[in-house]
C-alpha cells in the first residue's frame, strides 16, 4: 500500500487552479521528488498533504487515512518553508519544547547529535547560520519520529557544503526507515537523491517516474525539465 | 504541554527586557511617583475624602492588564503568524489553541505578578488599604482581563505583523487608559467622559476593581459591558483569526 496517495488534486486561489488534476503515490522507504519551476504547485500540493491547505477537488490519503486525521500529526512531520522560530529561543529549548509536542518522541539529544548540532544547544535561532536554522528545522520535523517527512525546499539558502550535508542527512532519514517526500526545483538535488520524481509545471503533473527515465532521450535531467516545464513567470 | 509553553513564553517575554520591565514595573513605578507627590497623599473632597493615590493603585492594576493584553500579546502573536511559528505547532500533534491558550496564561501570569507588587508597594510604601473584599477585587480583575484579552485577542488576530499588532494595541492603549483614569481618575472625569468610560472595557473594569477595593462587588453595568466586551471581540477573534 503507497504511504501517501493523492488523485485529482485540485485548489483553486482566487478564479485560478494553482494544481489541477495532480495524481501520485508515494511508496513505503522512497525518497519521492516533486520538482517544478516556481509557481508550479509544488507548495500548494505538499501542504494539502500535510493538511495545512484544504483542497477543492481529489482525494488525498496518507498511510491510509484522511490527511486531516488528527493521528497523522503524530506520524508525518513536515519542514516548512519560511517557517521560523522565536529568536531568543535557544537550540536546545526549541528541540525539547517541540519533543514535548508529541507522545513518542526521539531522543531530541541525539537528532541534535545526528544533525550536527551538538553543540549549538545553547545559542539562540537569531545567532544560528542558515545552514544551523535549516537542519534545526528538520530536526524539528523529524523529533516526533515520524513515519513519512515532508521537506519543502530544504537546500534553498544553504552553501554548496551545507547542501551536500543535507543531502546526506535526507539519505540517513531514509535509511532510519522515513518516506521522504522532498520538494524542490534543483535538478542535480533531484537527480542524486531522489528514487523517483514527479513534474509539475502550471498545477499539473507533466511527468512521473525515475530521474533516469525522465532524463532518457534528453543530454540530461536539466534538459528534459526545461523541455517539459515552462519558464517561471510565463504565461 | 499547555505548562510546558506558558513556562517557554515566560521565559522568552523575560529575555526582553525592556517589555518584561515594564510590563513587570510600569504600575508599580506609578504608584511610586504619585506616592512620593505629598499634596496626592491628603484626603481628597473630589474623592469623597479618599486620596488620589488610593485611588491610583485601582488604576495601576489596570495598567498591567492593559499593558500585557493591547501591547505584548499583540506582537507576540502576530509575529508568531508572520514567522510560520503558529503553522509550524499547526503539523504537530498540539491544538494550536494550546499555543493561544499558553499565550494567555502567560501574560495573565506578568499581570498579576505586576499587580501584586504595585499593590504591596501601595500598601507598604503609602499605606494604601488593601482591598476590603479580597475575593471581589479578584472577580474583577478577572473580569477586567476578559474584557481587555479579547480586544487584545482581535487584534492578534487580524494584525499581519508583529509591528502592526504593537502599533494596533498601542493606538487602543492610549484611550483605553485614559477612560480607565490613568490622566485623571475616573471620578474627576466630566460626567460625559465618566460615562462614556463607563462602557469601554478599562473604564468598566477599573470600576469594578475600585467598588471591589472598598467591599463591594461589581457593579451590575461593568459586568455587563465586560462580558459583552468578551462575546462580541472574543468571538470575532474566533472567527477572523488567521493561523497564516
Amino acid at each position: 500500500m503507497p504511504v501517501i496517495e493523492v488523485n485529482d488534486l485540485r485548489k483553486r486561489y482566487g478564479g485560478t487552479d494553482a494544481v489541477r488534476d495532480v495524481s501520485f503515490a508515494v511508496e513505503a522507504g522512497e525518497i519521492f521528488g516533486i520538482l517544478g519551476p516556481n509557481g508550479a504547485g509544488k507548495t500548494t500540493t505538499v501542504e494539502c498533504v500535510a493538511a495545512l491547505r484544504v483542497p477543492d477537488g481529489g482525494e488525498i490519503r496518507v498511510l491510509g487515512r484522511h490527511p486531516r486525521d488528527p493521528a497523522l500529526r503524530a506520524l508525518v512531520g513536515v519542514q516548512l518553508q519560511e517557517s521560523g522560530l522565536q529568536d531568543k529561543l535557544t537550540v536546545g529549548e526549541a528541540l525539547a519544547l517541540y519533543a514535548g509536542c508529541y507522545r513518542e518522541p526521539t531522543d531530541w539529544r541525539a537528532l541534535a547529535g545526528e544533525l550536527g548540532l551538538a553543540d549549538r544547544l545553547r545559542v539562540r535561532y537569531a545567532n544560528l547560520s542558515g545552514g544551523q536554522k535549516q537542519r534545526l528545522s528538520i530536526a524539528l520535523a523529524l523529533v516526533g519520529n515520524p513515519r513519512v517527512a515532508i521537506l519543502d525546499e530544504l537546500t534553498t539558502g544553504l552553501d554548496p557544503h551545507a547542501r551536500r550535508d543535507a543531502w546526506g542527512l535526507v539519505r540517513s532519514i531514509r535509511d532510519w526507515g522515513v518516506t521522504v517526500v522532498l520538494v524542490t526545483h534543483l535538478m542535480e538535488e533531484a537527480e542524486r537523491l531522489c528514487d523517483r520524481v514527479a513534474v509539475l509545471d502550471r498545477g499539473e503533473v507533466v511527468a512521473l517516474g525515475t530521474p533516469a527515465a525522465l532524463a532518457a532521450g534528453h543530454d540530461s535531467l536539466d534538459d528534459a525539465f526545461i523541455s517539459l516545464t515552462t519558464r517561471s513567470g510565463e504565461e | 504541554m499547555l505548562l510546558r509553553l506558558t513556562r517557554t513564553e515566560l521565559r522568552l517575554n523575560l529575555r526582553e527586557p525592556v517589555p518584561a520591565f515594564l510590563s513587570l514595573l510600569a504600575p508599580t513605578i506609578l504608584v511610586v511617583v504619585l506616592g512620593s507627590v505629598p499634596a496626592l497623599r491628603e484626603p481628597s473632597p473630589d474623592l469623597g475624602g479618599r486620596r488620589v493615590i488610593d485611588a491610583y493603585v485601582g488604576i495601576a492594576v489596570a495598567l498591567s492588564l492593559a499593558m500585557v493584553a493591547l501591547q505584548v500579546m499583540p506582537m507576540v502573536l502576530a509575529t508568531y503568524r508572520e514567522r510560520g511559528i503558529l503553522r509550524r505547532f499547526a503539523t504537530t500533534p498540539v491544538s494550536p489553541l494550546v499555543v493561544l491558550s499558553a499565550q494567555v496564561l502567560a501574560a495573565l501570569a506578568t499581570a498579576v505578578t505586576a499587580t501584586l507588587l504595585a499593590v504591596a508597594v501601595g500598601r507598604i510604601g503609602y499605606g494604601v488599604p488593601l482591598p476590603a473584599d479580597p475575593v471581589a477585587f479578584v472577580v474583577a480583575f478577572l473580569l477586567c482581563a476578559a474584557g481587555v484579552f479579547a480586544i487584545g485577542l482581535l487584534v492578534a488576530a487580524v494584525a499581519p505583523t508583529g509591528r502592526a499588532g504593537n502599533s494596533i494595541g498601542t493606538v487602543l492603549f492610549f484611550p483605553l487608559m485614559f477612560f480607565a483614569g490613568l490622566w485623571t481618575p475616573r471620578e474627576l472625569l466630566p460626567g460625559i467622559l465618566a460615562r462614556i468610560g463607563d462602557f469601554t472595557a478599562l473604564g468598566a473594569g477599573e470600576r469594578a476593581l475600585h467598588e471591589a477595593s472598598a467591599g463591594n462587588w461589581p457593579n451590575l453595568l461593568s459586568v455587563t459591558v465586560l462580558v459583552a466586551h468578551v462575546a462580541v471581540f472574543g468571538l470575532a477573534a474566533a472567527r477572523l483569526f488567521r493561523w497564516r
